[in-house]
């Protein structure tokens, strides 16, 4: 029970600032009364309670299933397959992110069906795919993150050179509208799971670094779209 | 009563569109490929209750408490006479809705349990809110001045890679990851409201490309304050590593 309120308590300060800033915007520099102070409180008790859970599920669900899997995967030994794993969930994961769906439709819009939010969709999925399988095979490779982490960064200042210019603003922002709270968790625990599975890796260095790829590729994908169709 | 109902049902899809599909993978080769039966299989059905629902129950209490009143505020801070608090409101935002965002939580949790303590939680998040208020508020800057997005983008990257080469090697792949997970459940809504605001009340520039870019910041400037301060926090103190 002690806890209990421990966690509650500390998800109350993760939200605070938040709320926090807000309500002085609003009353210094908007200059407005807070439209209403009950239903505030009762939202900010509700964010406290969903965000305790979300953590607590954390550790009891996502957490575990994520490394058990990472175990199964390493314990089998075919690396084929666990690419398939790693690829499948960056693709699912992405293809239907609710920020990605948004920014997709409007700019097929903006370019008048030049880019289709479809295609536009599938080169962000593509992309996130083929950085999680990269990523993970980085991990069973044992090698340091610093020369794809380079090699890529520089490919996309390459591609940035020639790639049209509507389609610049919209491949770097793929980048980071890819992860969602439940991919990031379930992502993080299968590459540490990995990391930990084989033997001599430190996990902060080997078992880190799956998300980062997932936000990198997808700006090199997009750019090479723009190219393809503009 | 029927807006806080339409509220309940959205909120409702938009986190089972967000964790039916990662779900169904990996339960599909869990079953086909694996068949390896899980640890303690109730107790992650639980968990996996729980993140949903917690989830869920997470983004009510946003739509109630912040949300509305938020998007007002960036829209109403949204013009040129009101630069100053505009900047001040991206760079506030991105402190305060980084230090909630239930992704990060995650990764710094995990951080913090493998190193057993020797990576606090906490100093992670707060270098990553850091870097995600510079990054705001620079981007709002940049929504004002016009500059073309590319170079500021390119220039943050090109300074990250550099800092990659003095920072401890732990830390580095925990600072890129940080840089895609800042923007998740919180931070997207807002400032998008802020960026496609700011871009339609000034003249001259075009919501789709300026309107969308402030993500793009908020994914650079935090890896560049993660090794930063993890560079800063090495050379002051002169510990080997992050594990106990």
């Amino acid at each position: 029970m002690k806890n209990f309120f421990r966690l509650l308590n500390k998800s109350f300060l993760d939200i605070a600032p938040l709320i926090a800033i807000i309500v002085l915007f609003q009353l210094f520099v908007i200059g407005e009364p807070f439209p209403n102070p009950v239903k505030l409180g009762l939202g900010v008790f509700f964010s406290v309670f969903g965000l305790f859970l979300f953590m607590r599920g954390l550790e009891a669900g996502l957490f575990p299933l994520g490394e058990s899997m990472a175990f199964s995967f390493a314990a089998r030994g075919n690396i084929w397959l666990l690419l398939t794993f790693a690829a499948s969930i960056g693709y699912t994961a992405t293809i239907a992110e609710p920020t990605l769906m948004a920014i997709a439709e409007k700019a097929e819009q903006v370019t008048k069906g030049e880019i289709t939010a479809f295609s536009l969709r599938n080169a962000v999925a593509i992309g996130v795919a083929i950085g999680i399988a990269i990523g993970s095979l980085r991990i069973i490779l044992g090698h340091p993150i610093h020369y794809y982490l380079i090699t890529g960064y520089f490919l996309v200042m390459v591609i940035t050179t020639f790639a049209p210019s509507e389609i610049i603003g919209l491949a770097y922002d793929s980048g980071g509208v890819t992860t969602s709270s439940v991919t990031v968790p379930l992502v993080t625990a299968l590459g540490i799971g990995l990391a930990n599975s084989i033997g001599g890796r430190n996990p902060l260095i080997d078992g880190f670094g799956l998300i980062a790829f997932a936000s990198l590729t997808p700006m090199i994908t997009v750019m090479g779209y723009g190219i393809l169709v503009l | 009563m029927r807006e806080l109902l339409t509220v309940l049902i959205t909120d409702f899809f938009s986190v089972l569109r967000d964790v039916a599909p990662v779900l169904g993978v990996a339960l599909f080769f869990q079953l086909v490929f694996l068949r390896k039966p899980l640890p303690n299989p109730h107790r992650i059905f639980l968990g996996f209750l729980a993140v949903v629902c917690g989830l869920y129950i997470f983004l009510i209490g946003l739509d109630m408490a912040i949300f509305p009143v938020g998007e007002a505020m960036a829209k109403k801070l949204a013009h040129p006479e009101s630069k100053k608090w505009a900047l001040l409101f991206a760079f506030c935002i991105g402190y305060t809705t980084t230090l909630a965002e239930p992704a990060l939580l995650a990764v710094a949790a995990k951080a913090e349990e493998i190193t057993a303590g020797g990576l606090k939680s906490f100093a992670l998040r707060n270098a990553v809110a850091t870097g995600v208020a510079i990054g705001l508020g620079i981007g709002v800057y940049r929504i004002f001045s016009g500059d073309d997005l590319w170079i500021y983008i390119l220039v943050g990257y090109i300074i990250a890679i550099a800092l990659t080469f003095v920072a401890p090697e732990e830390i580095i792949p925990l600072a890129y990851d940080s840089g895609g997970v800042t923007t998740s459940t919180i931070t997207v809504p807002l400032v998008t409201v802020l960026g496609l605001g700011l871009a339609a009340n000034i003249p001259g520039r075009d919501p789709f490309i300026d309107g969308f870019g402030l993500i793009a910041f908020a994914s650079v400037f935090p890896i560049i304050t993660l090794l930063g301060y993890a560079t800063i926090i090495r050379l002051t103190s002169g510990q080997k590593n992050y594990r106990r």
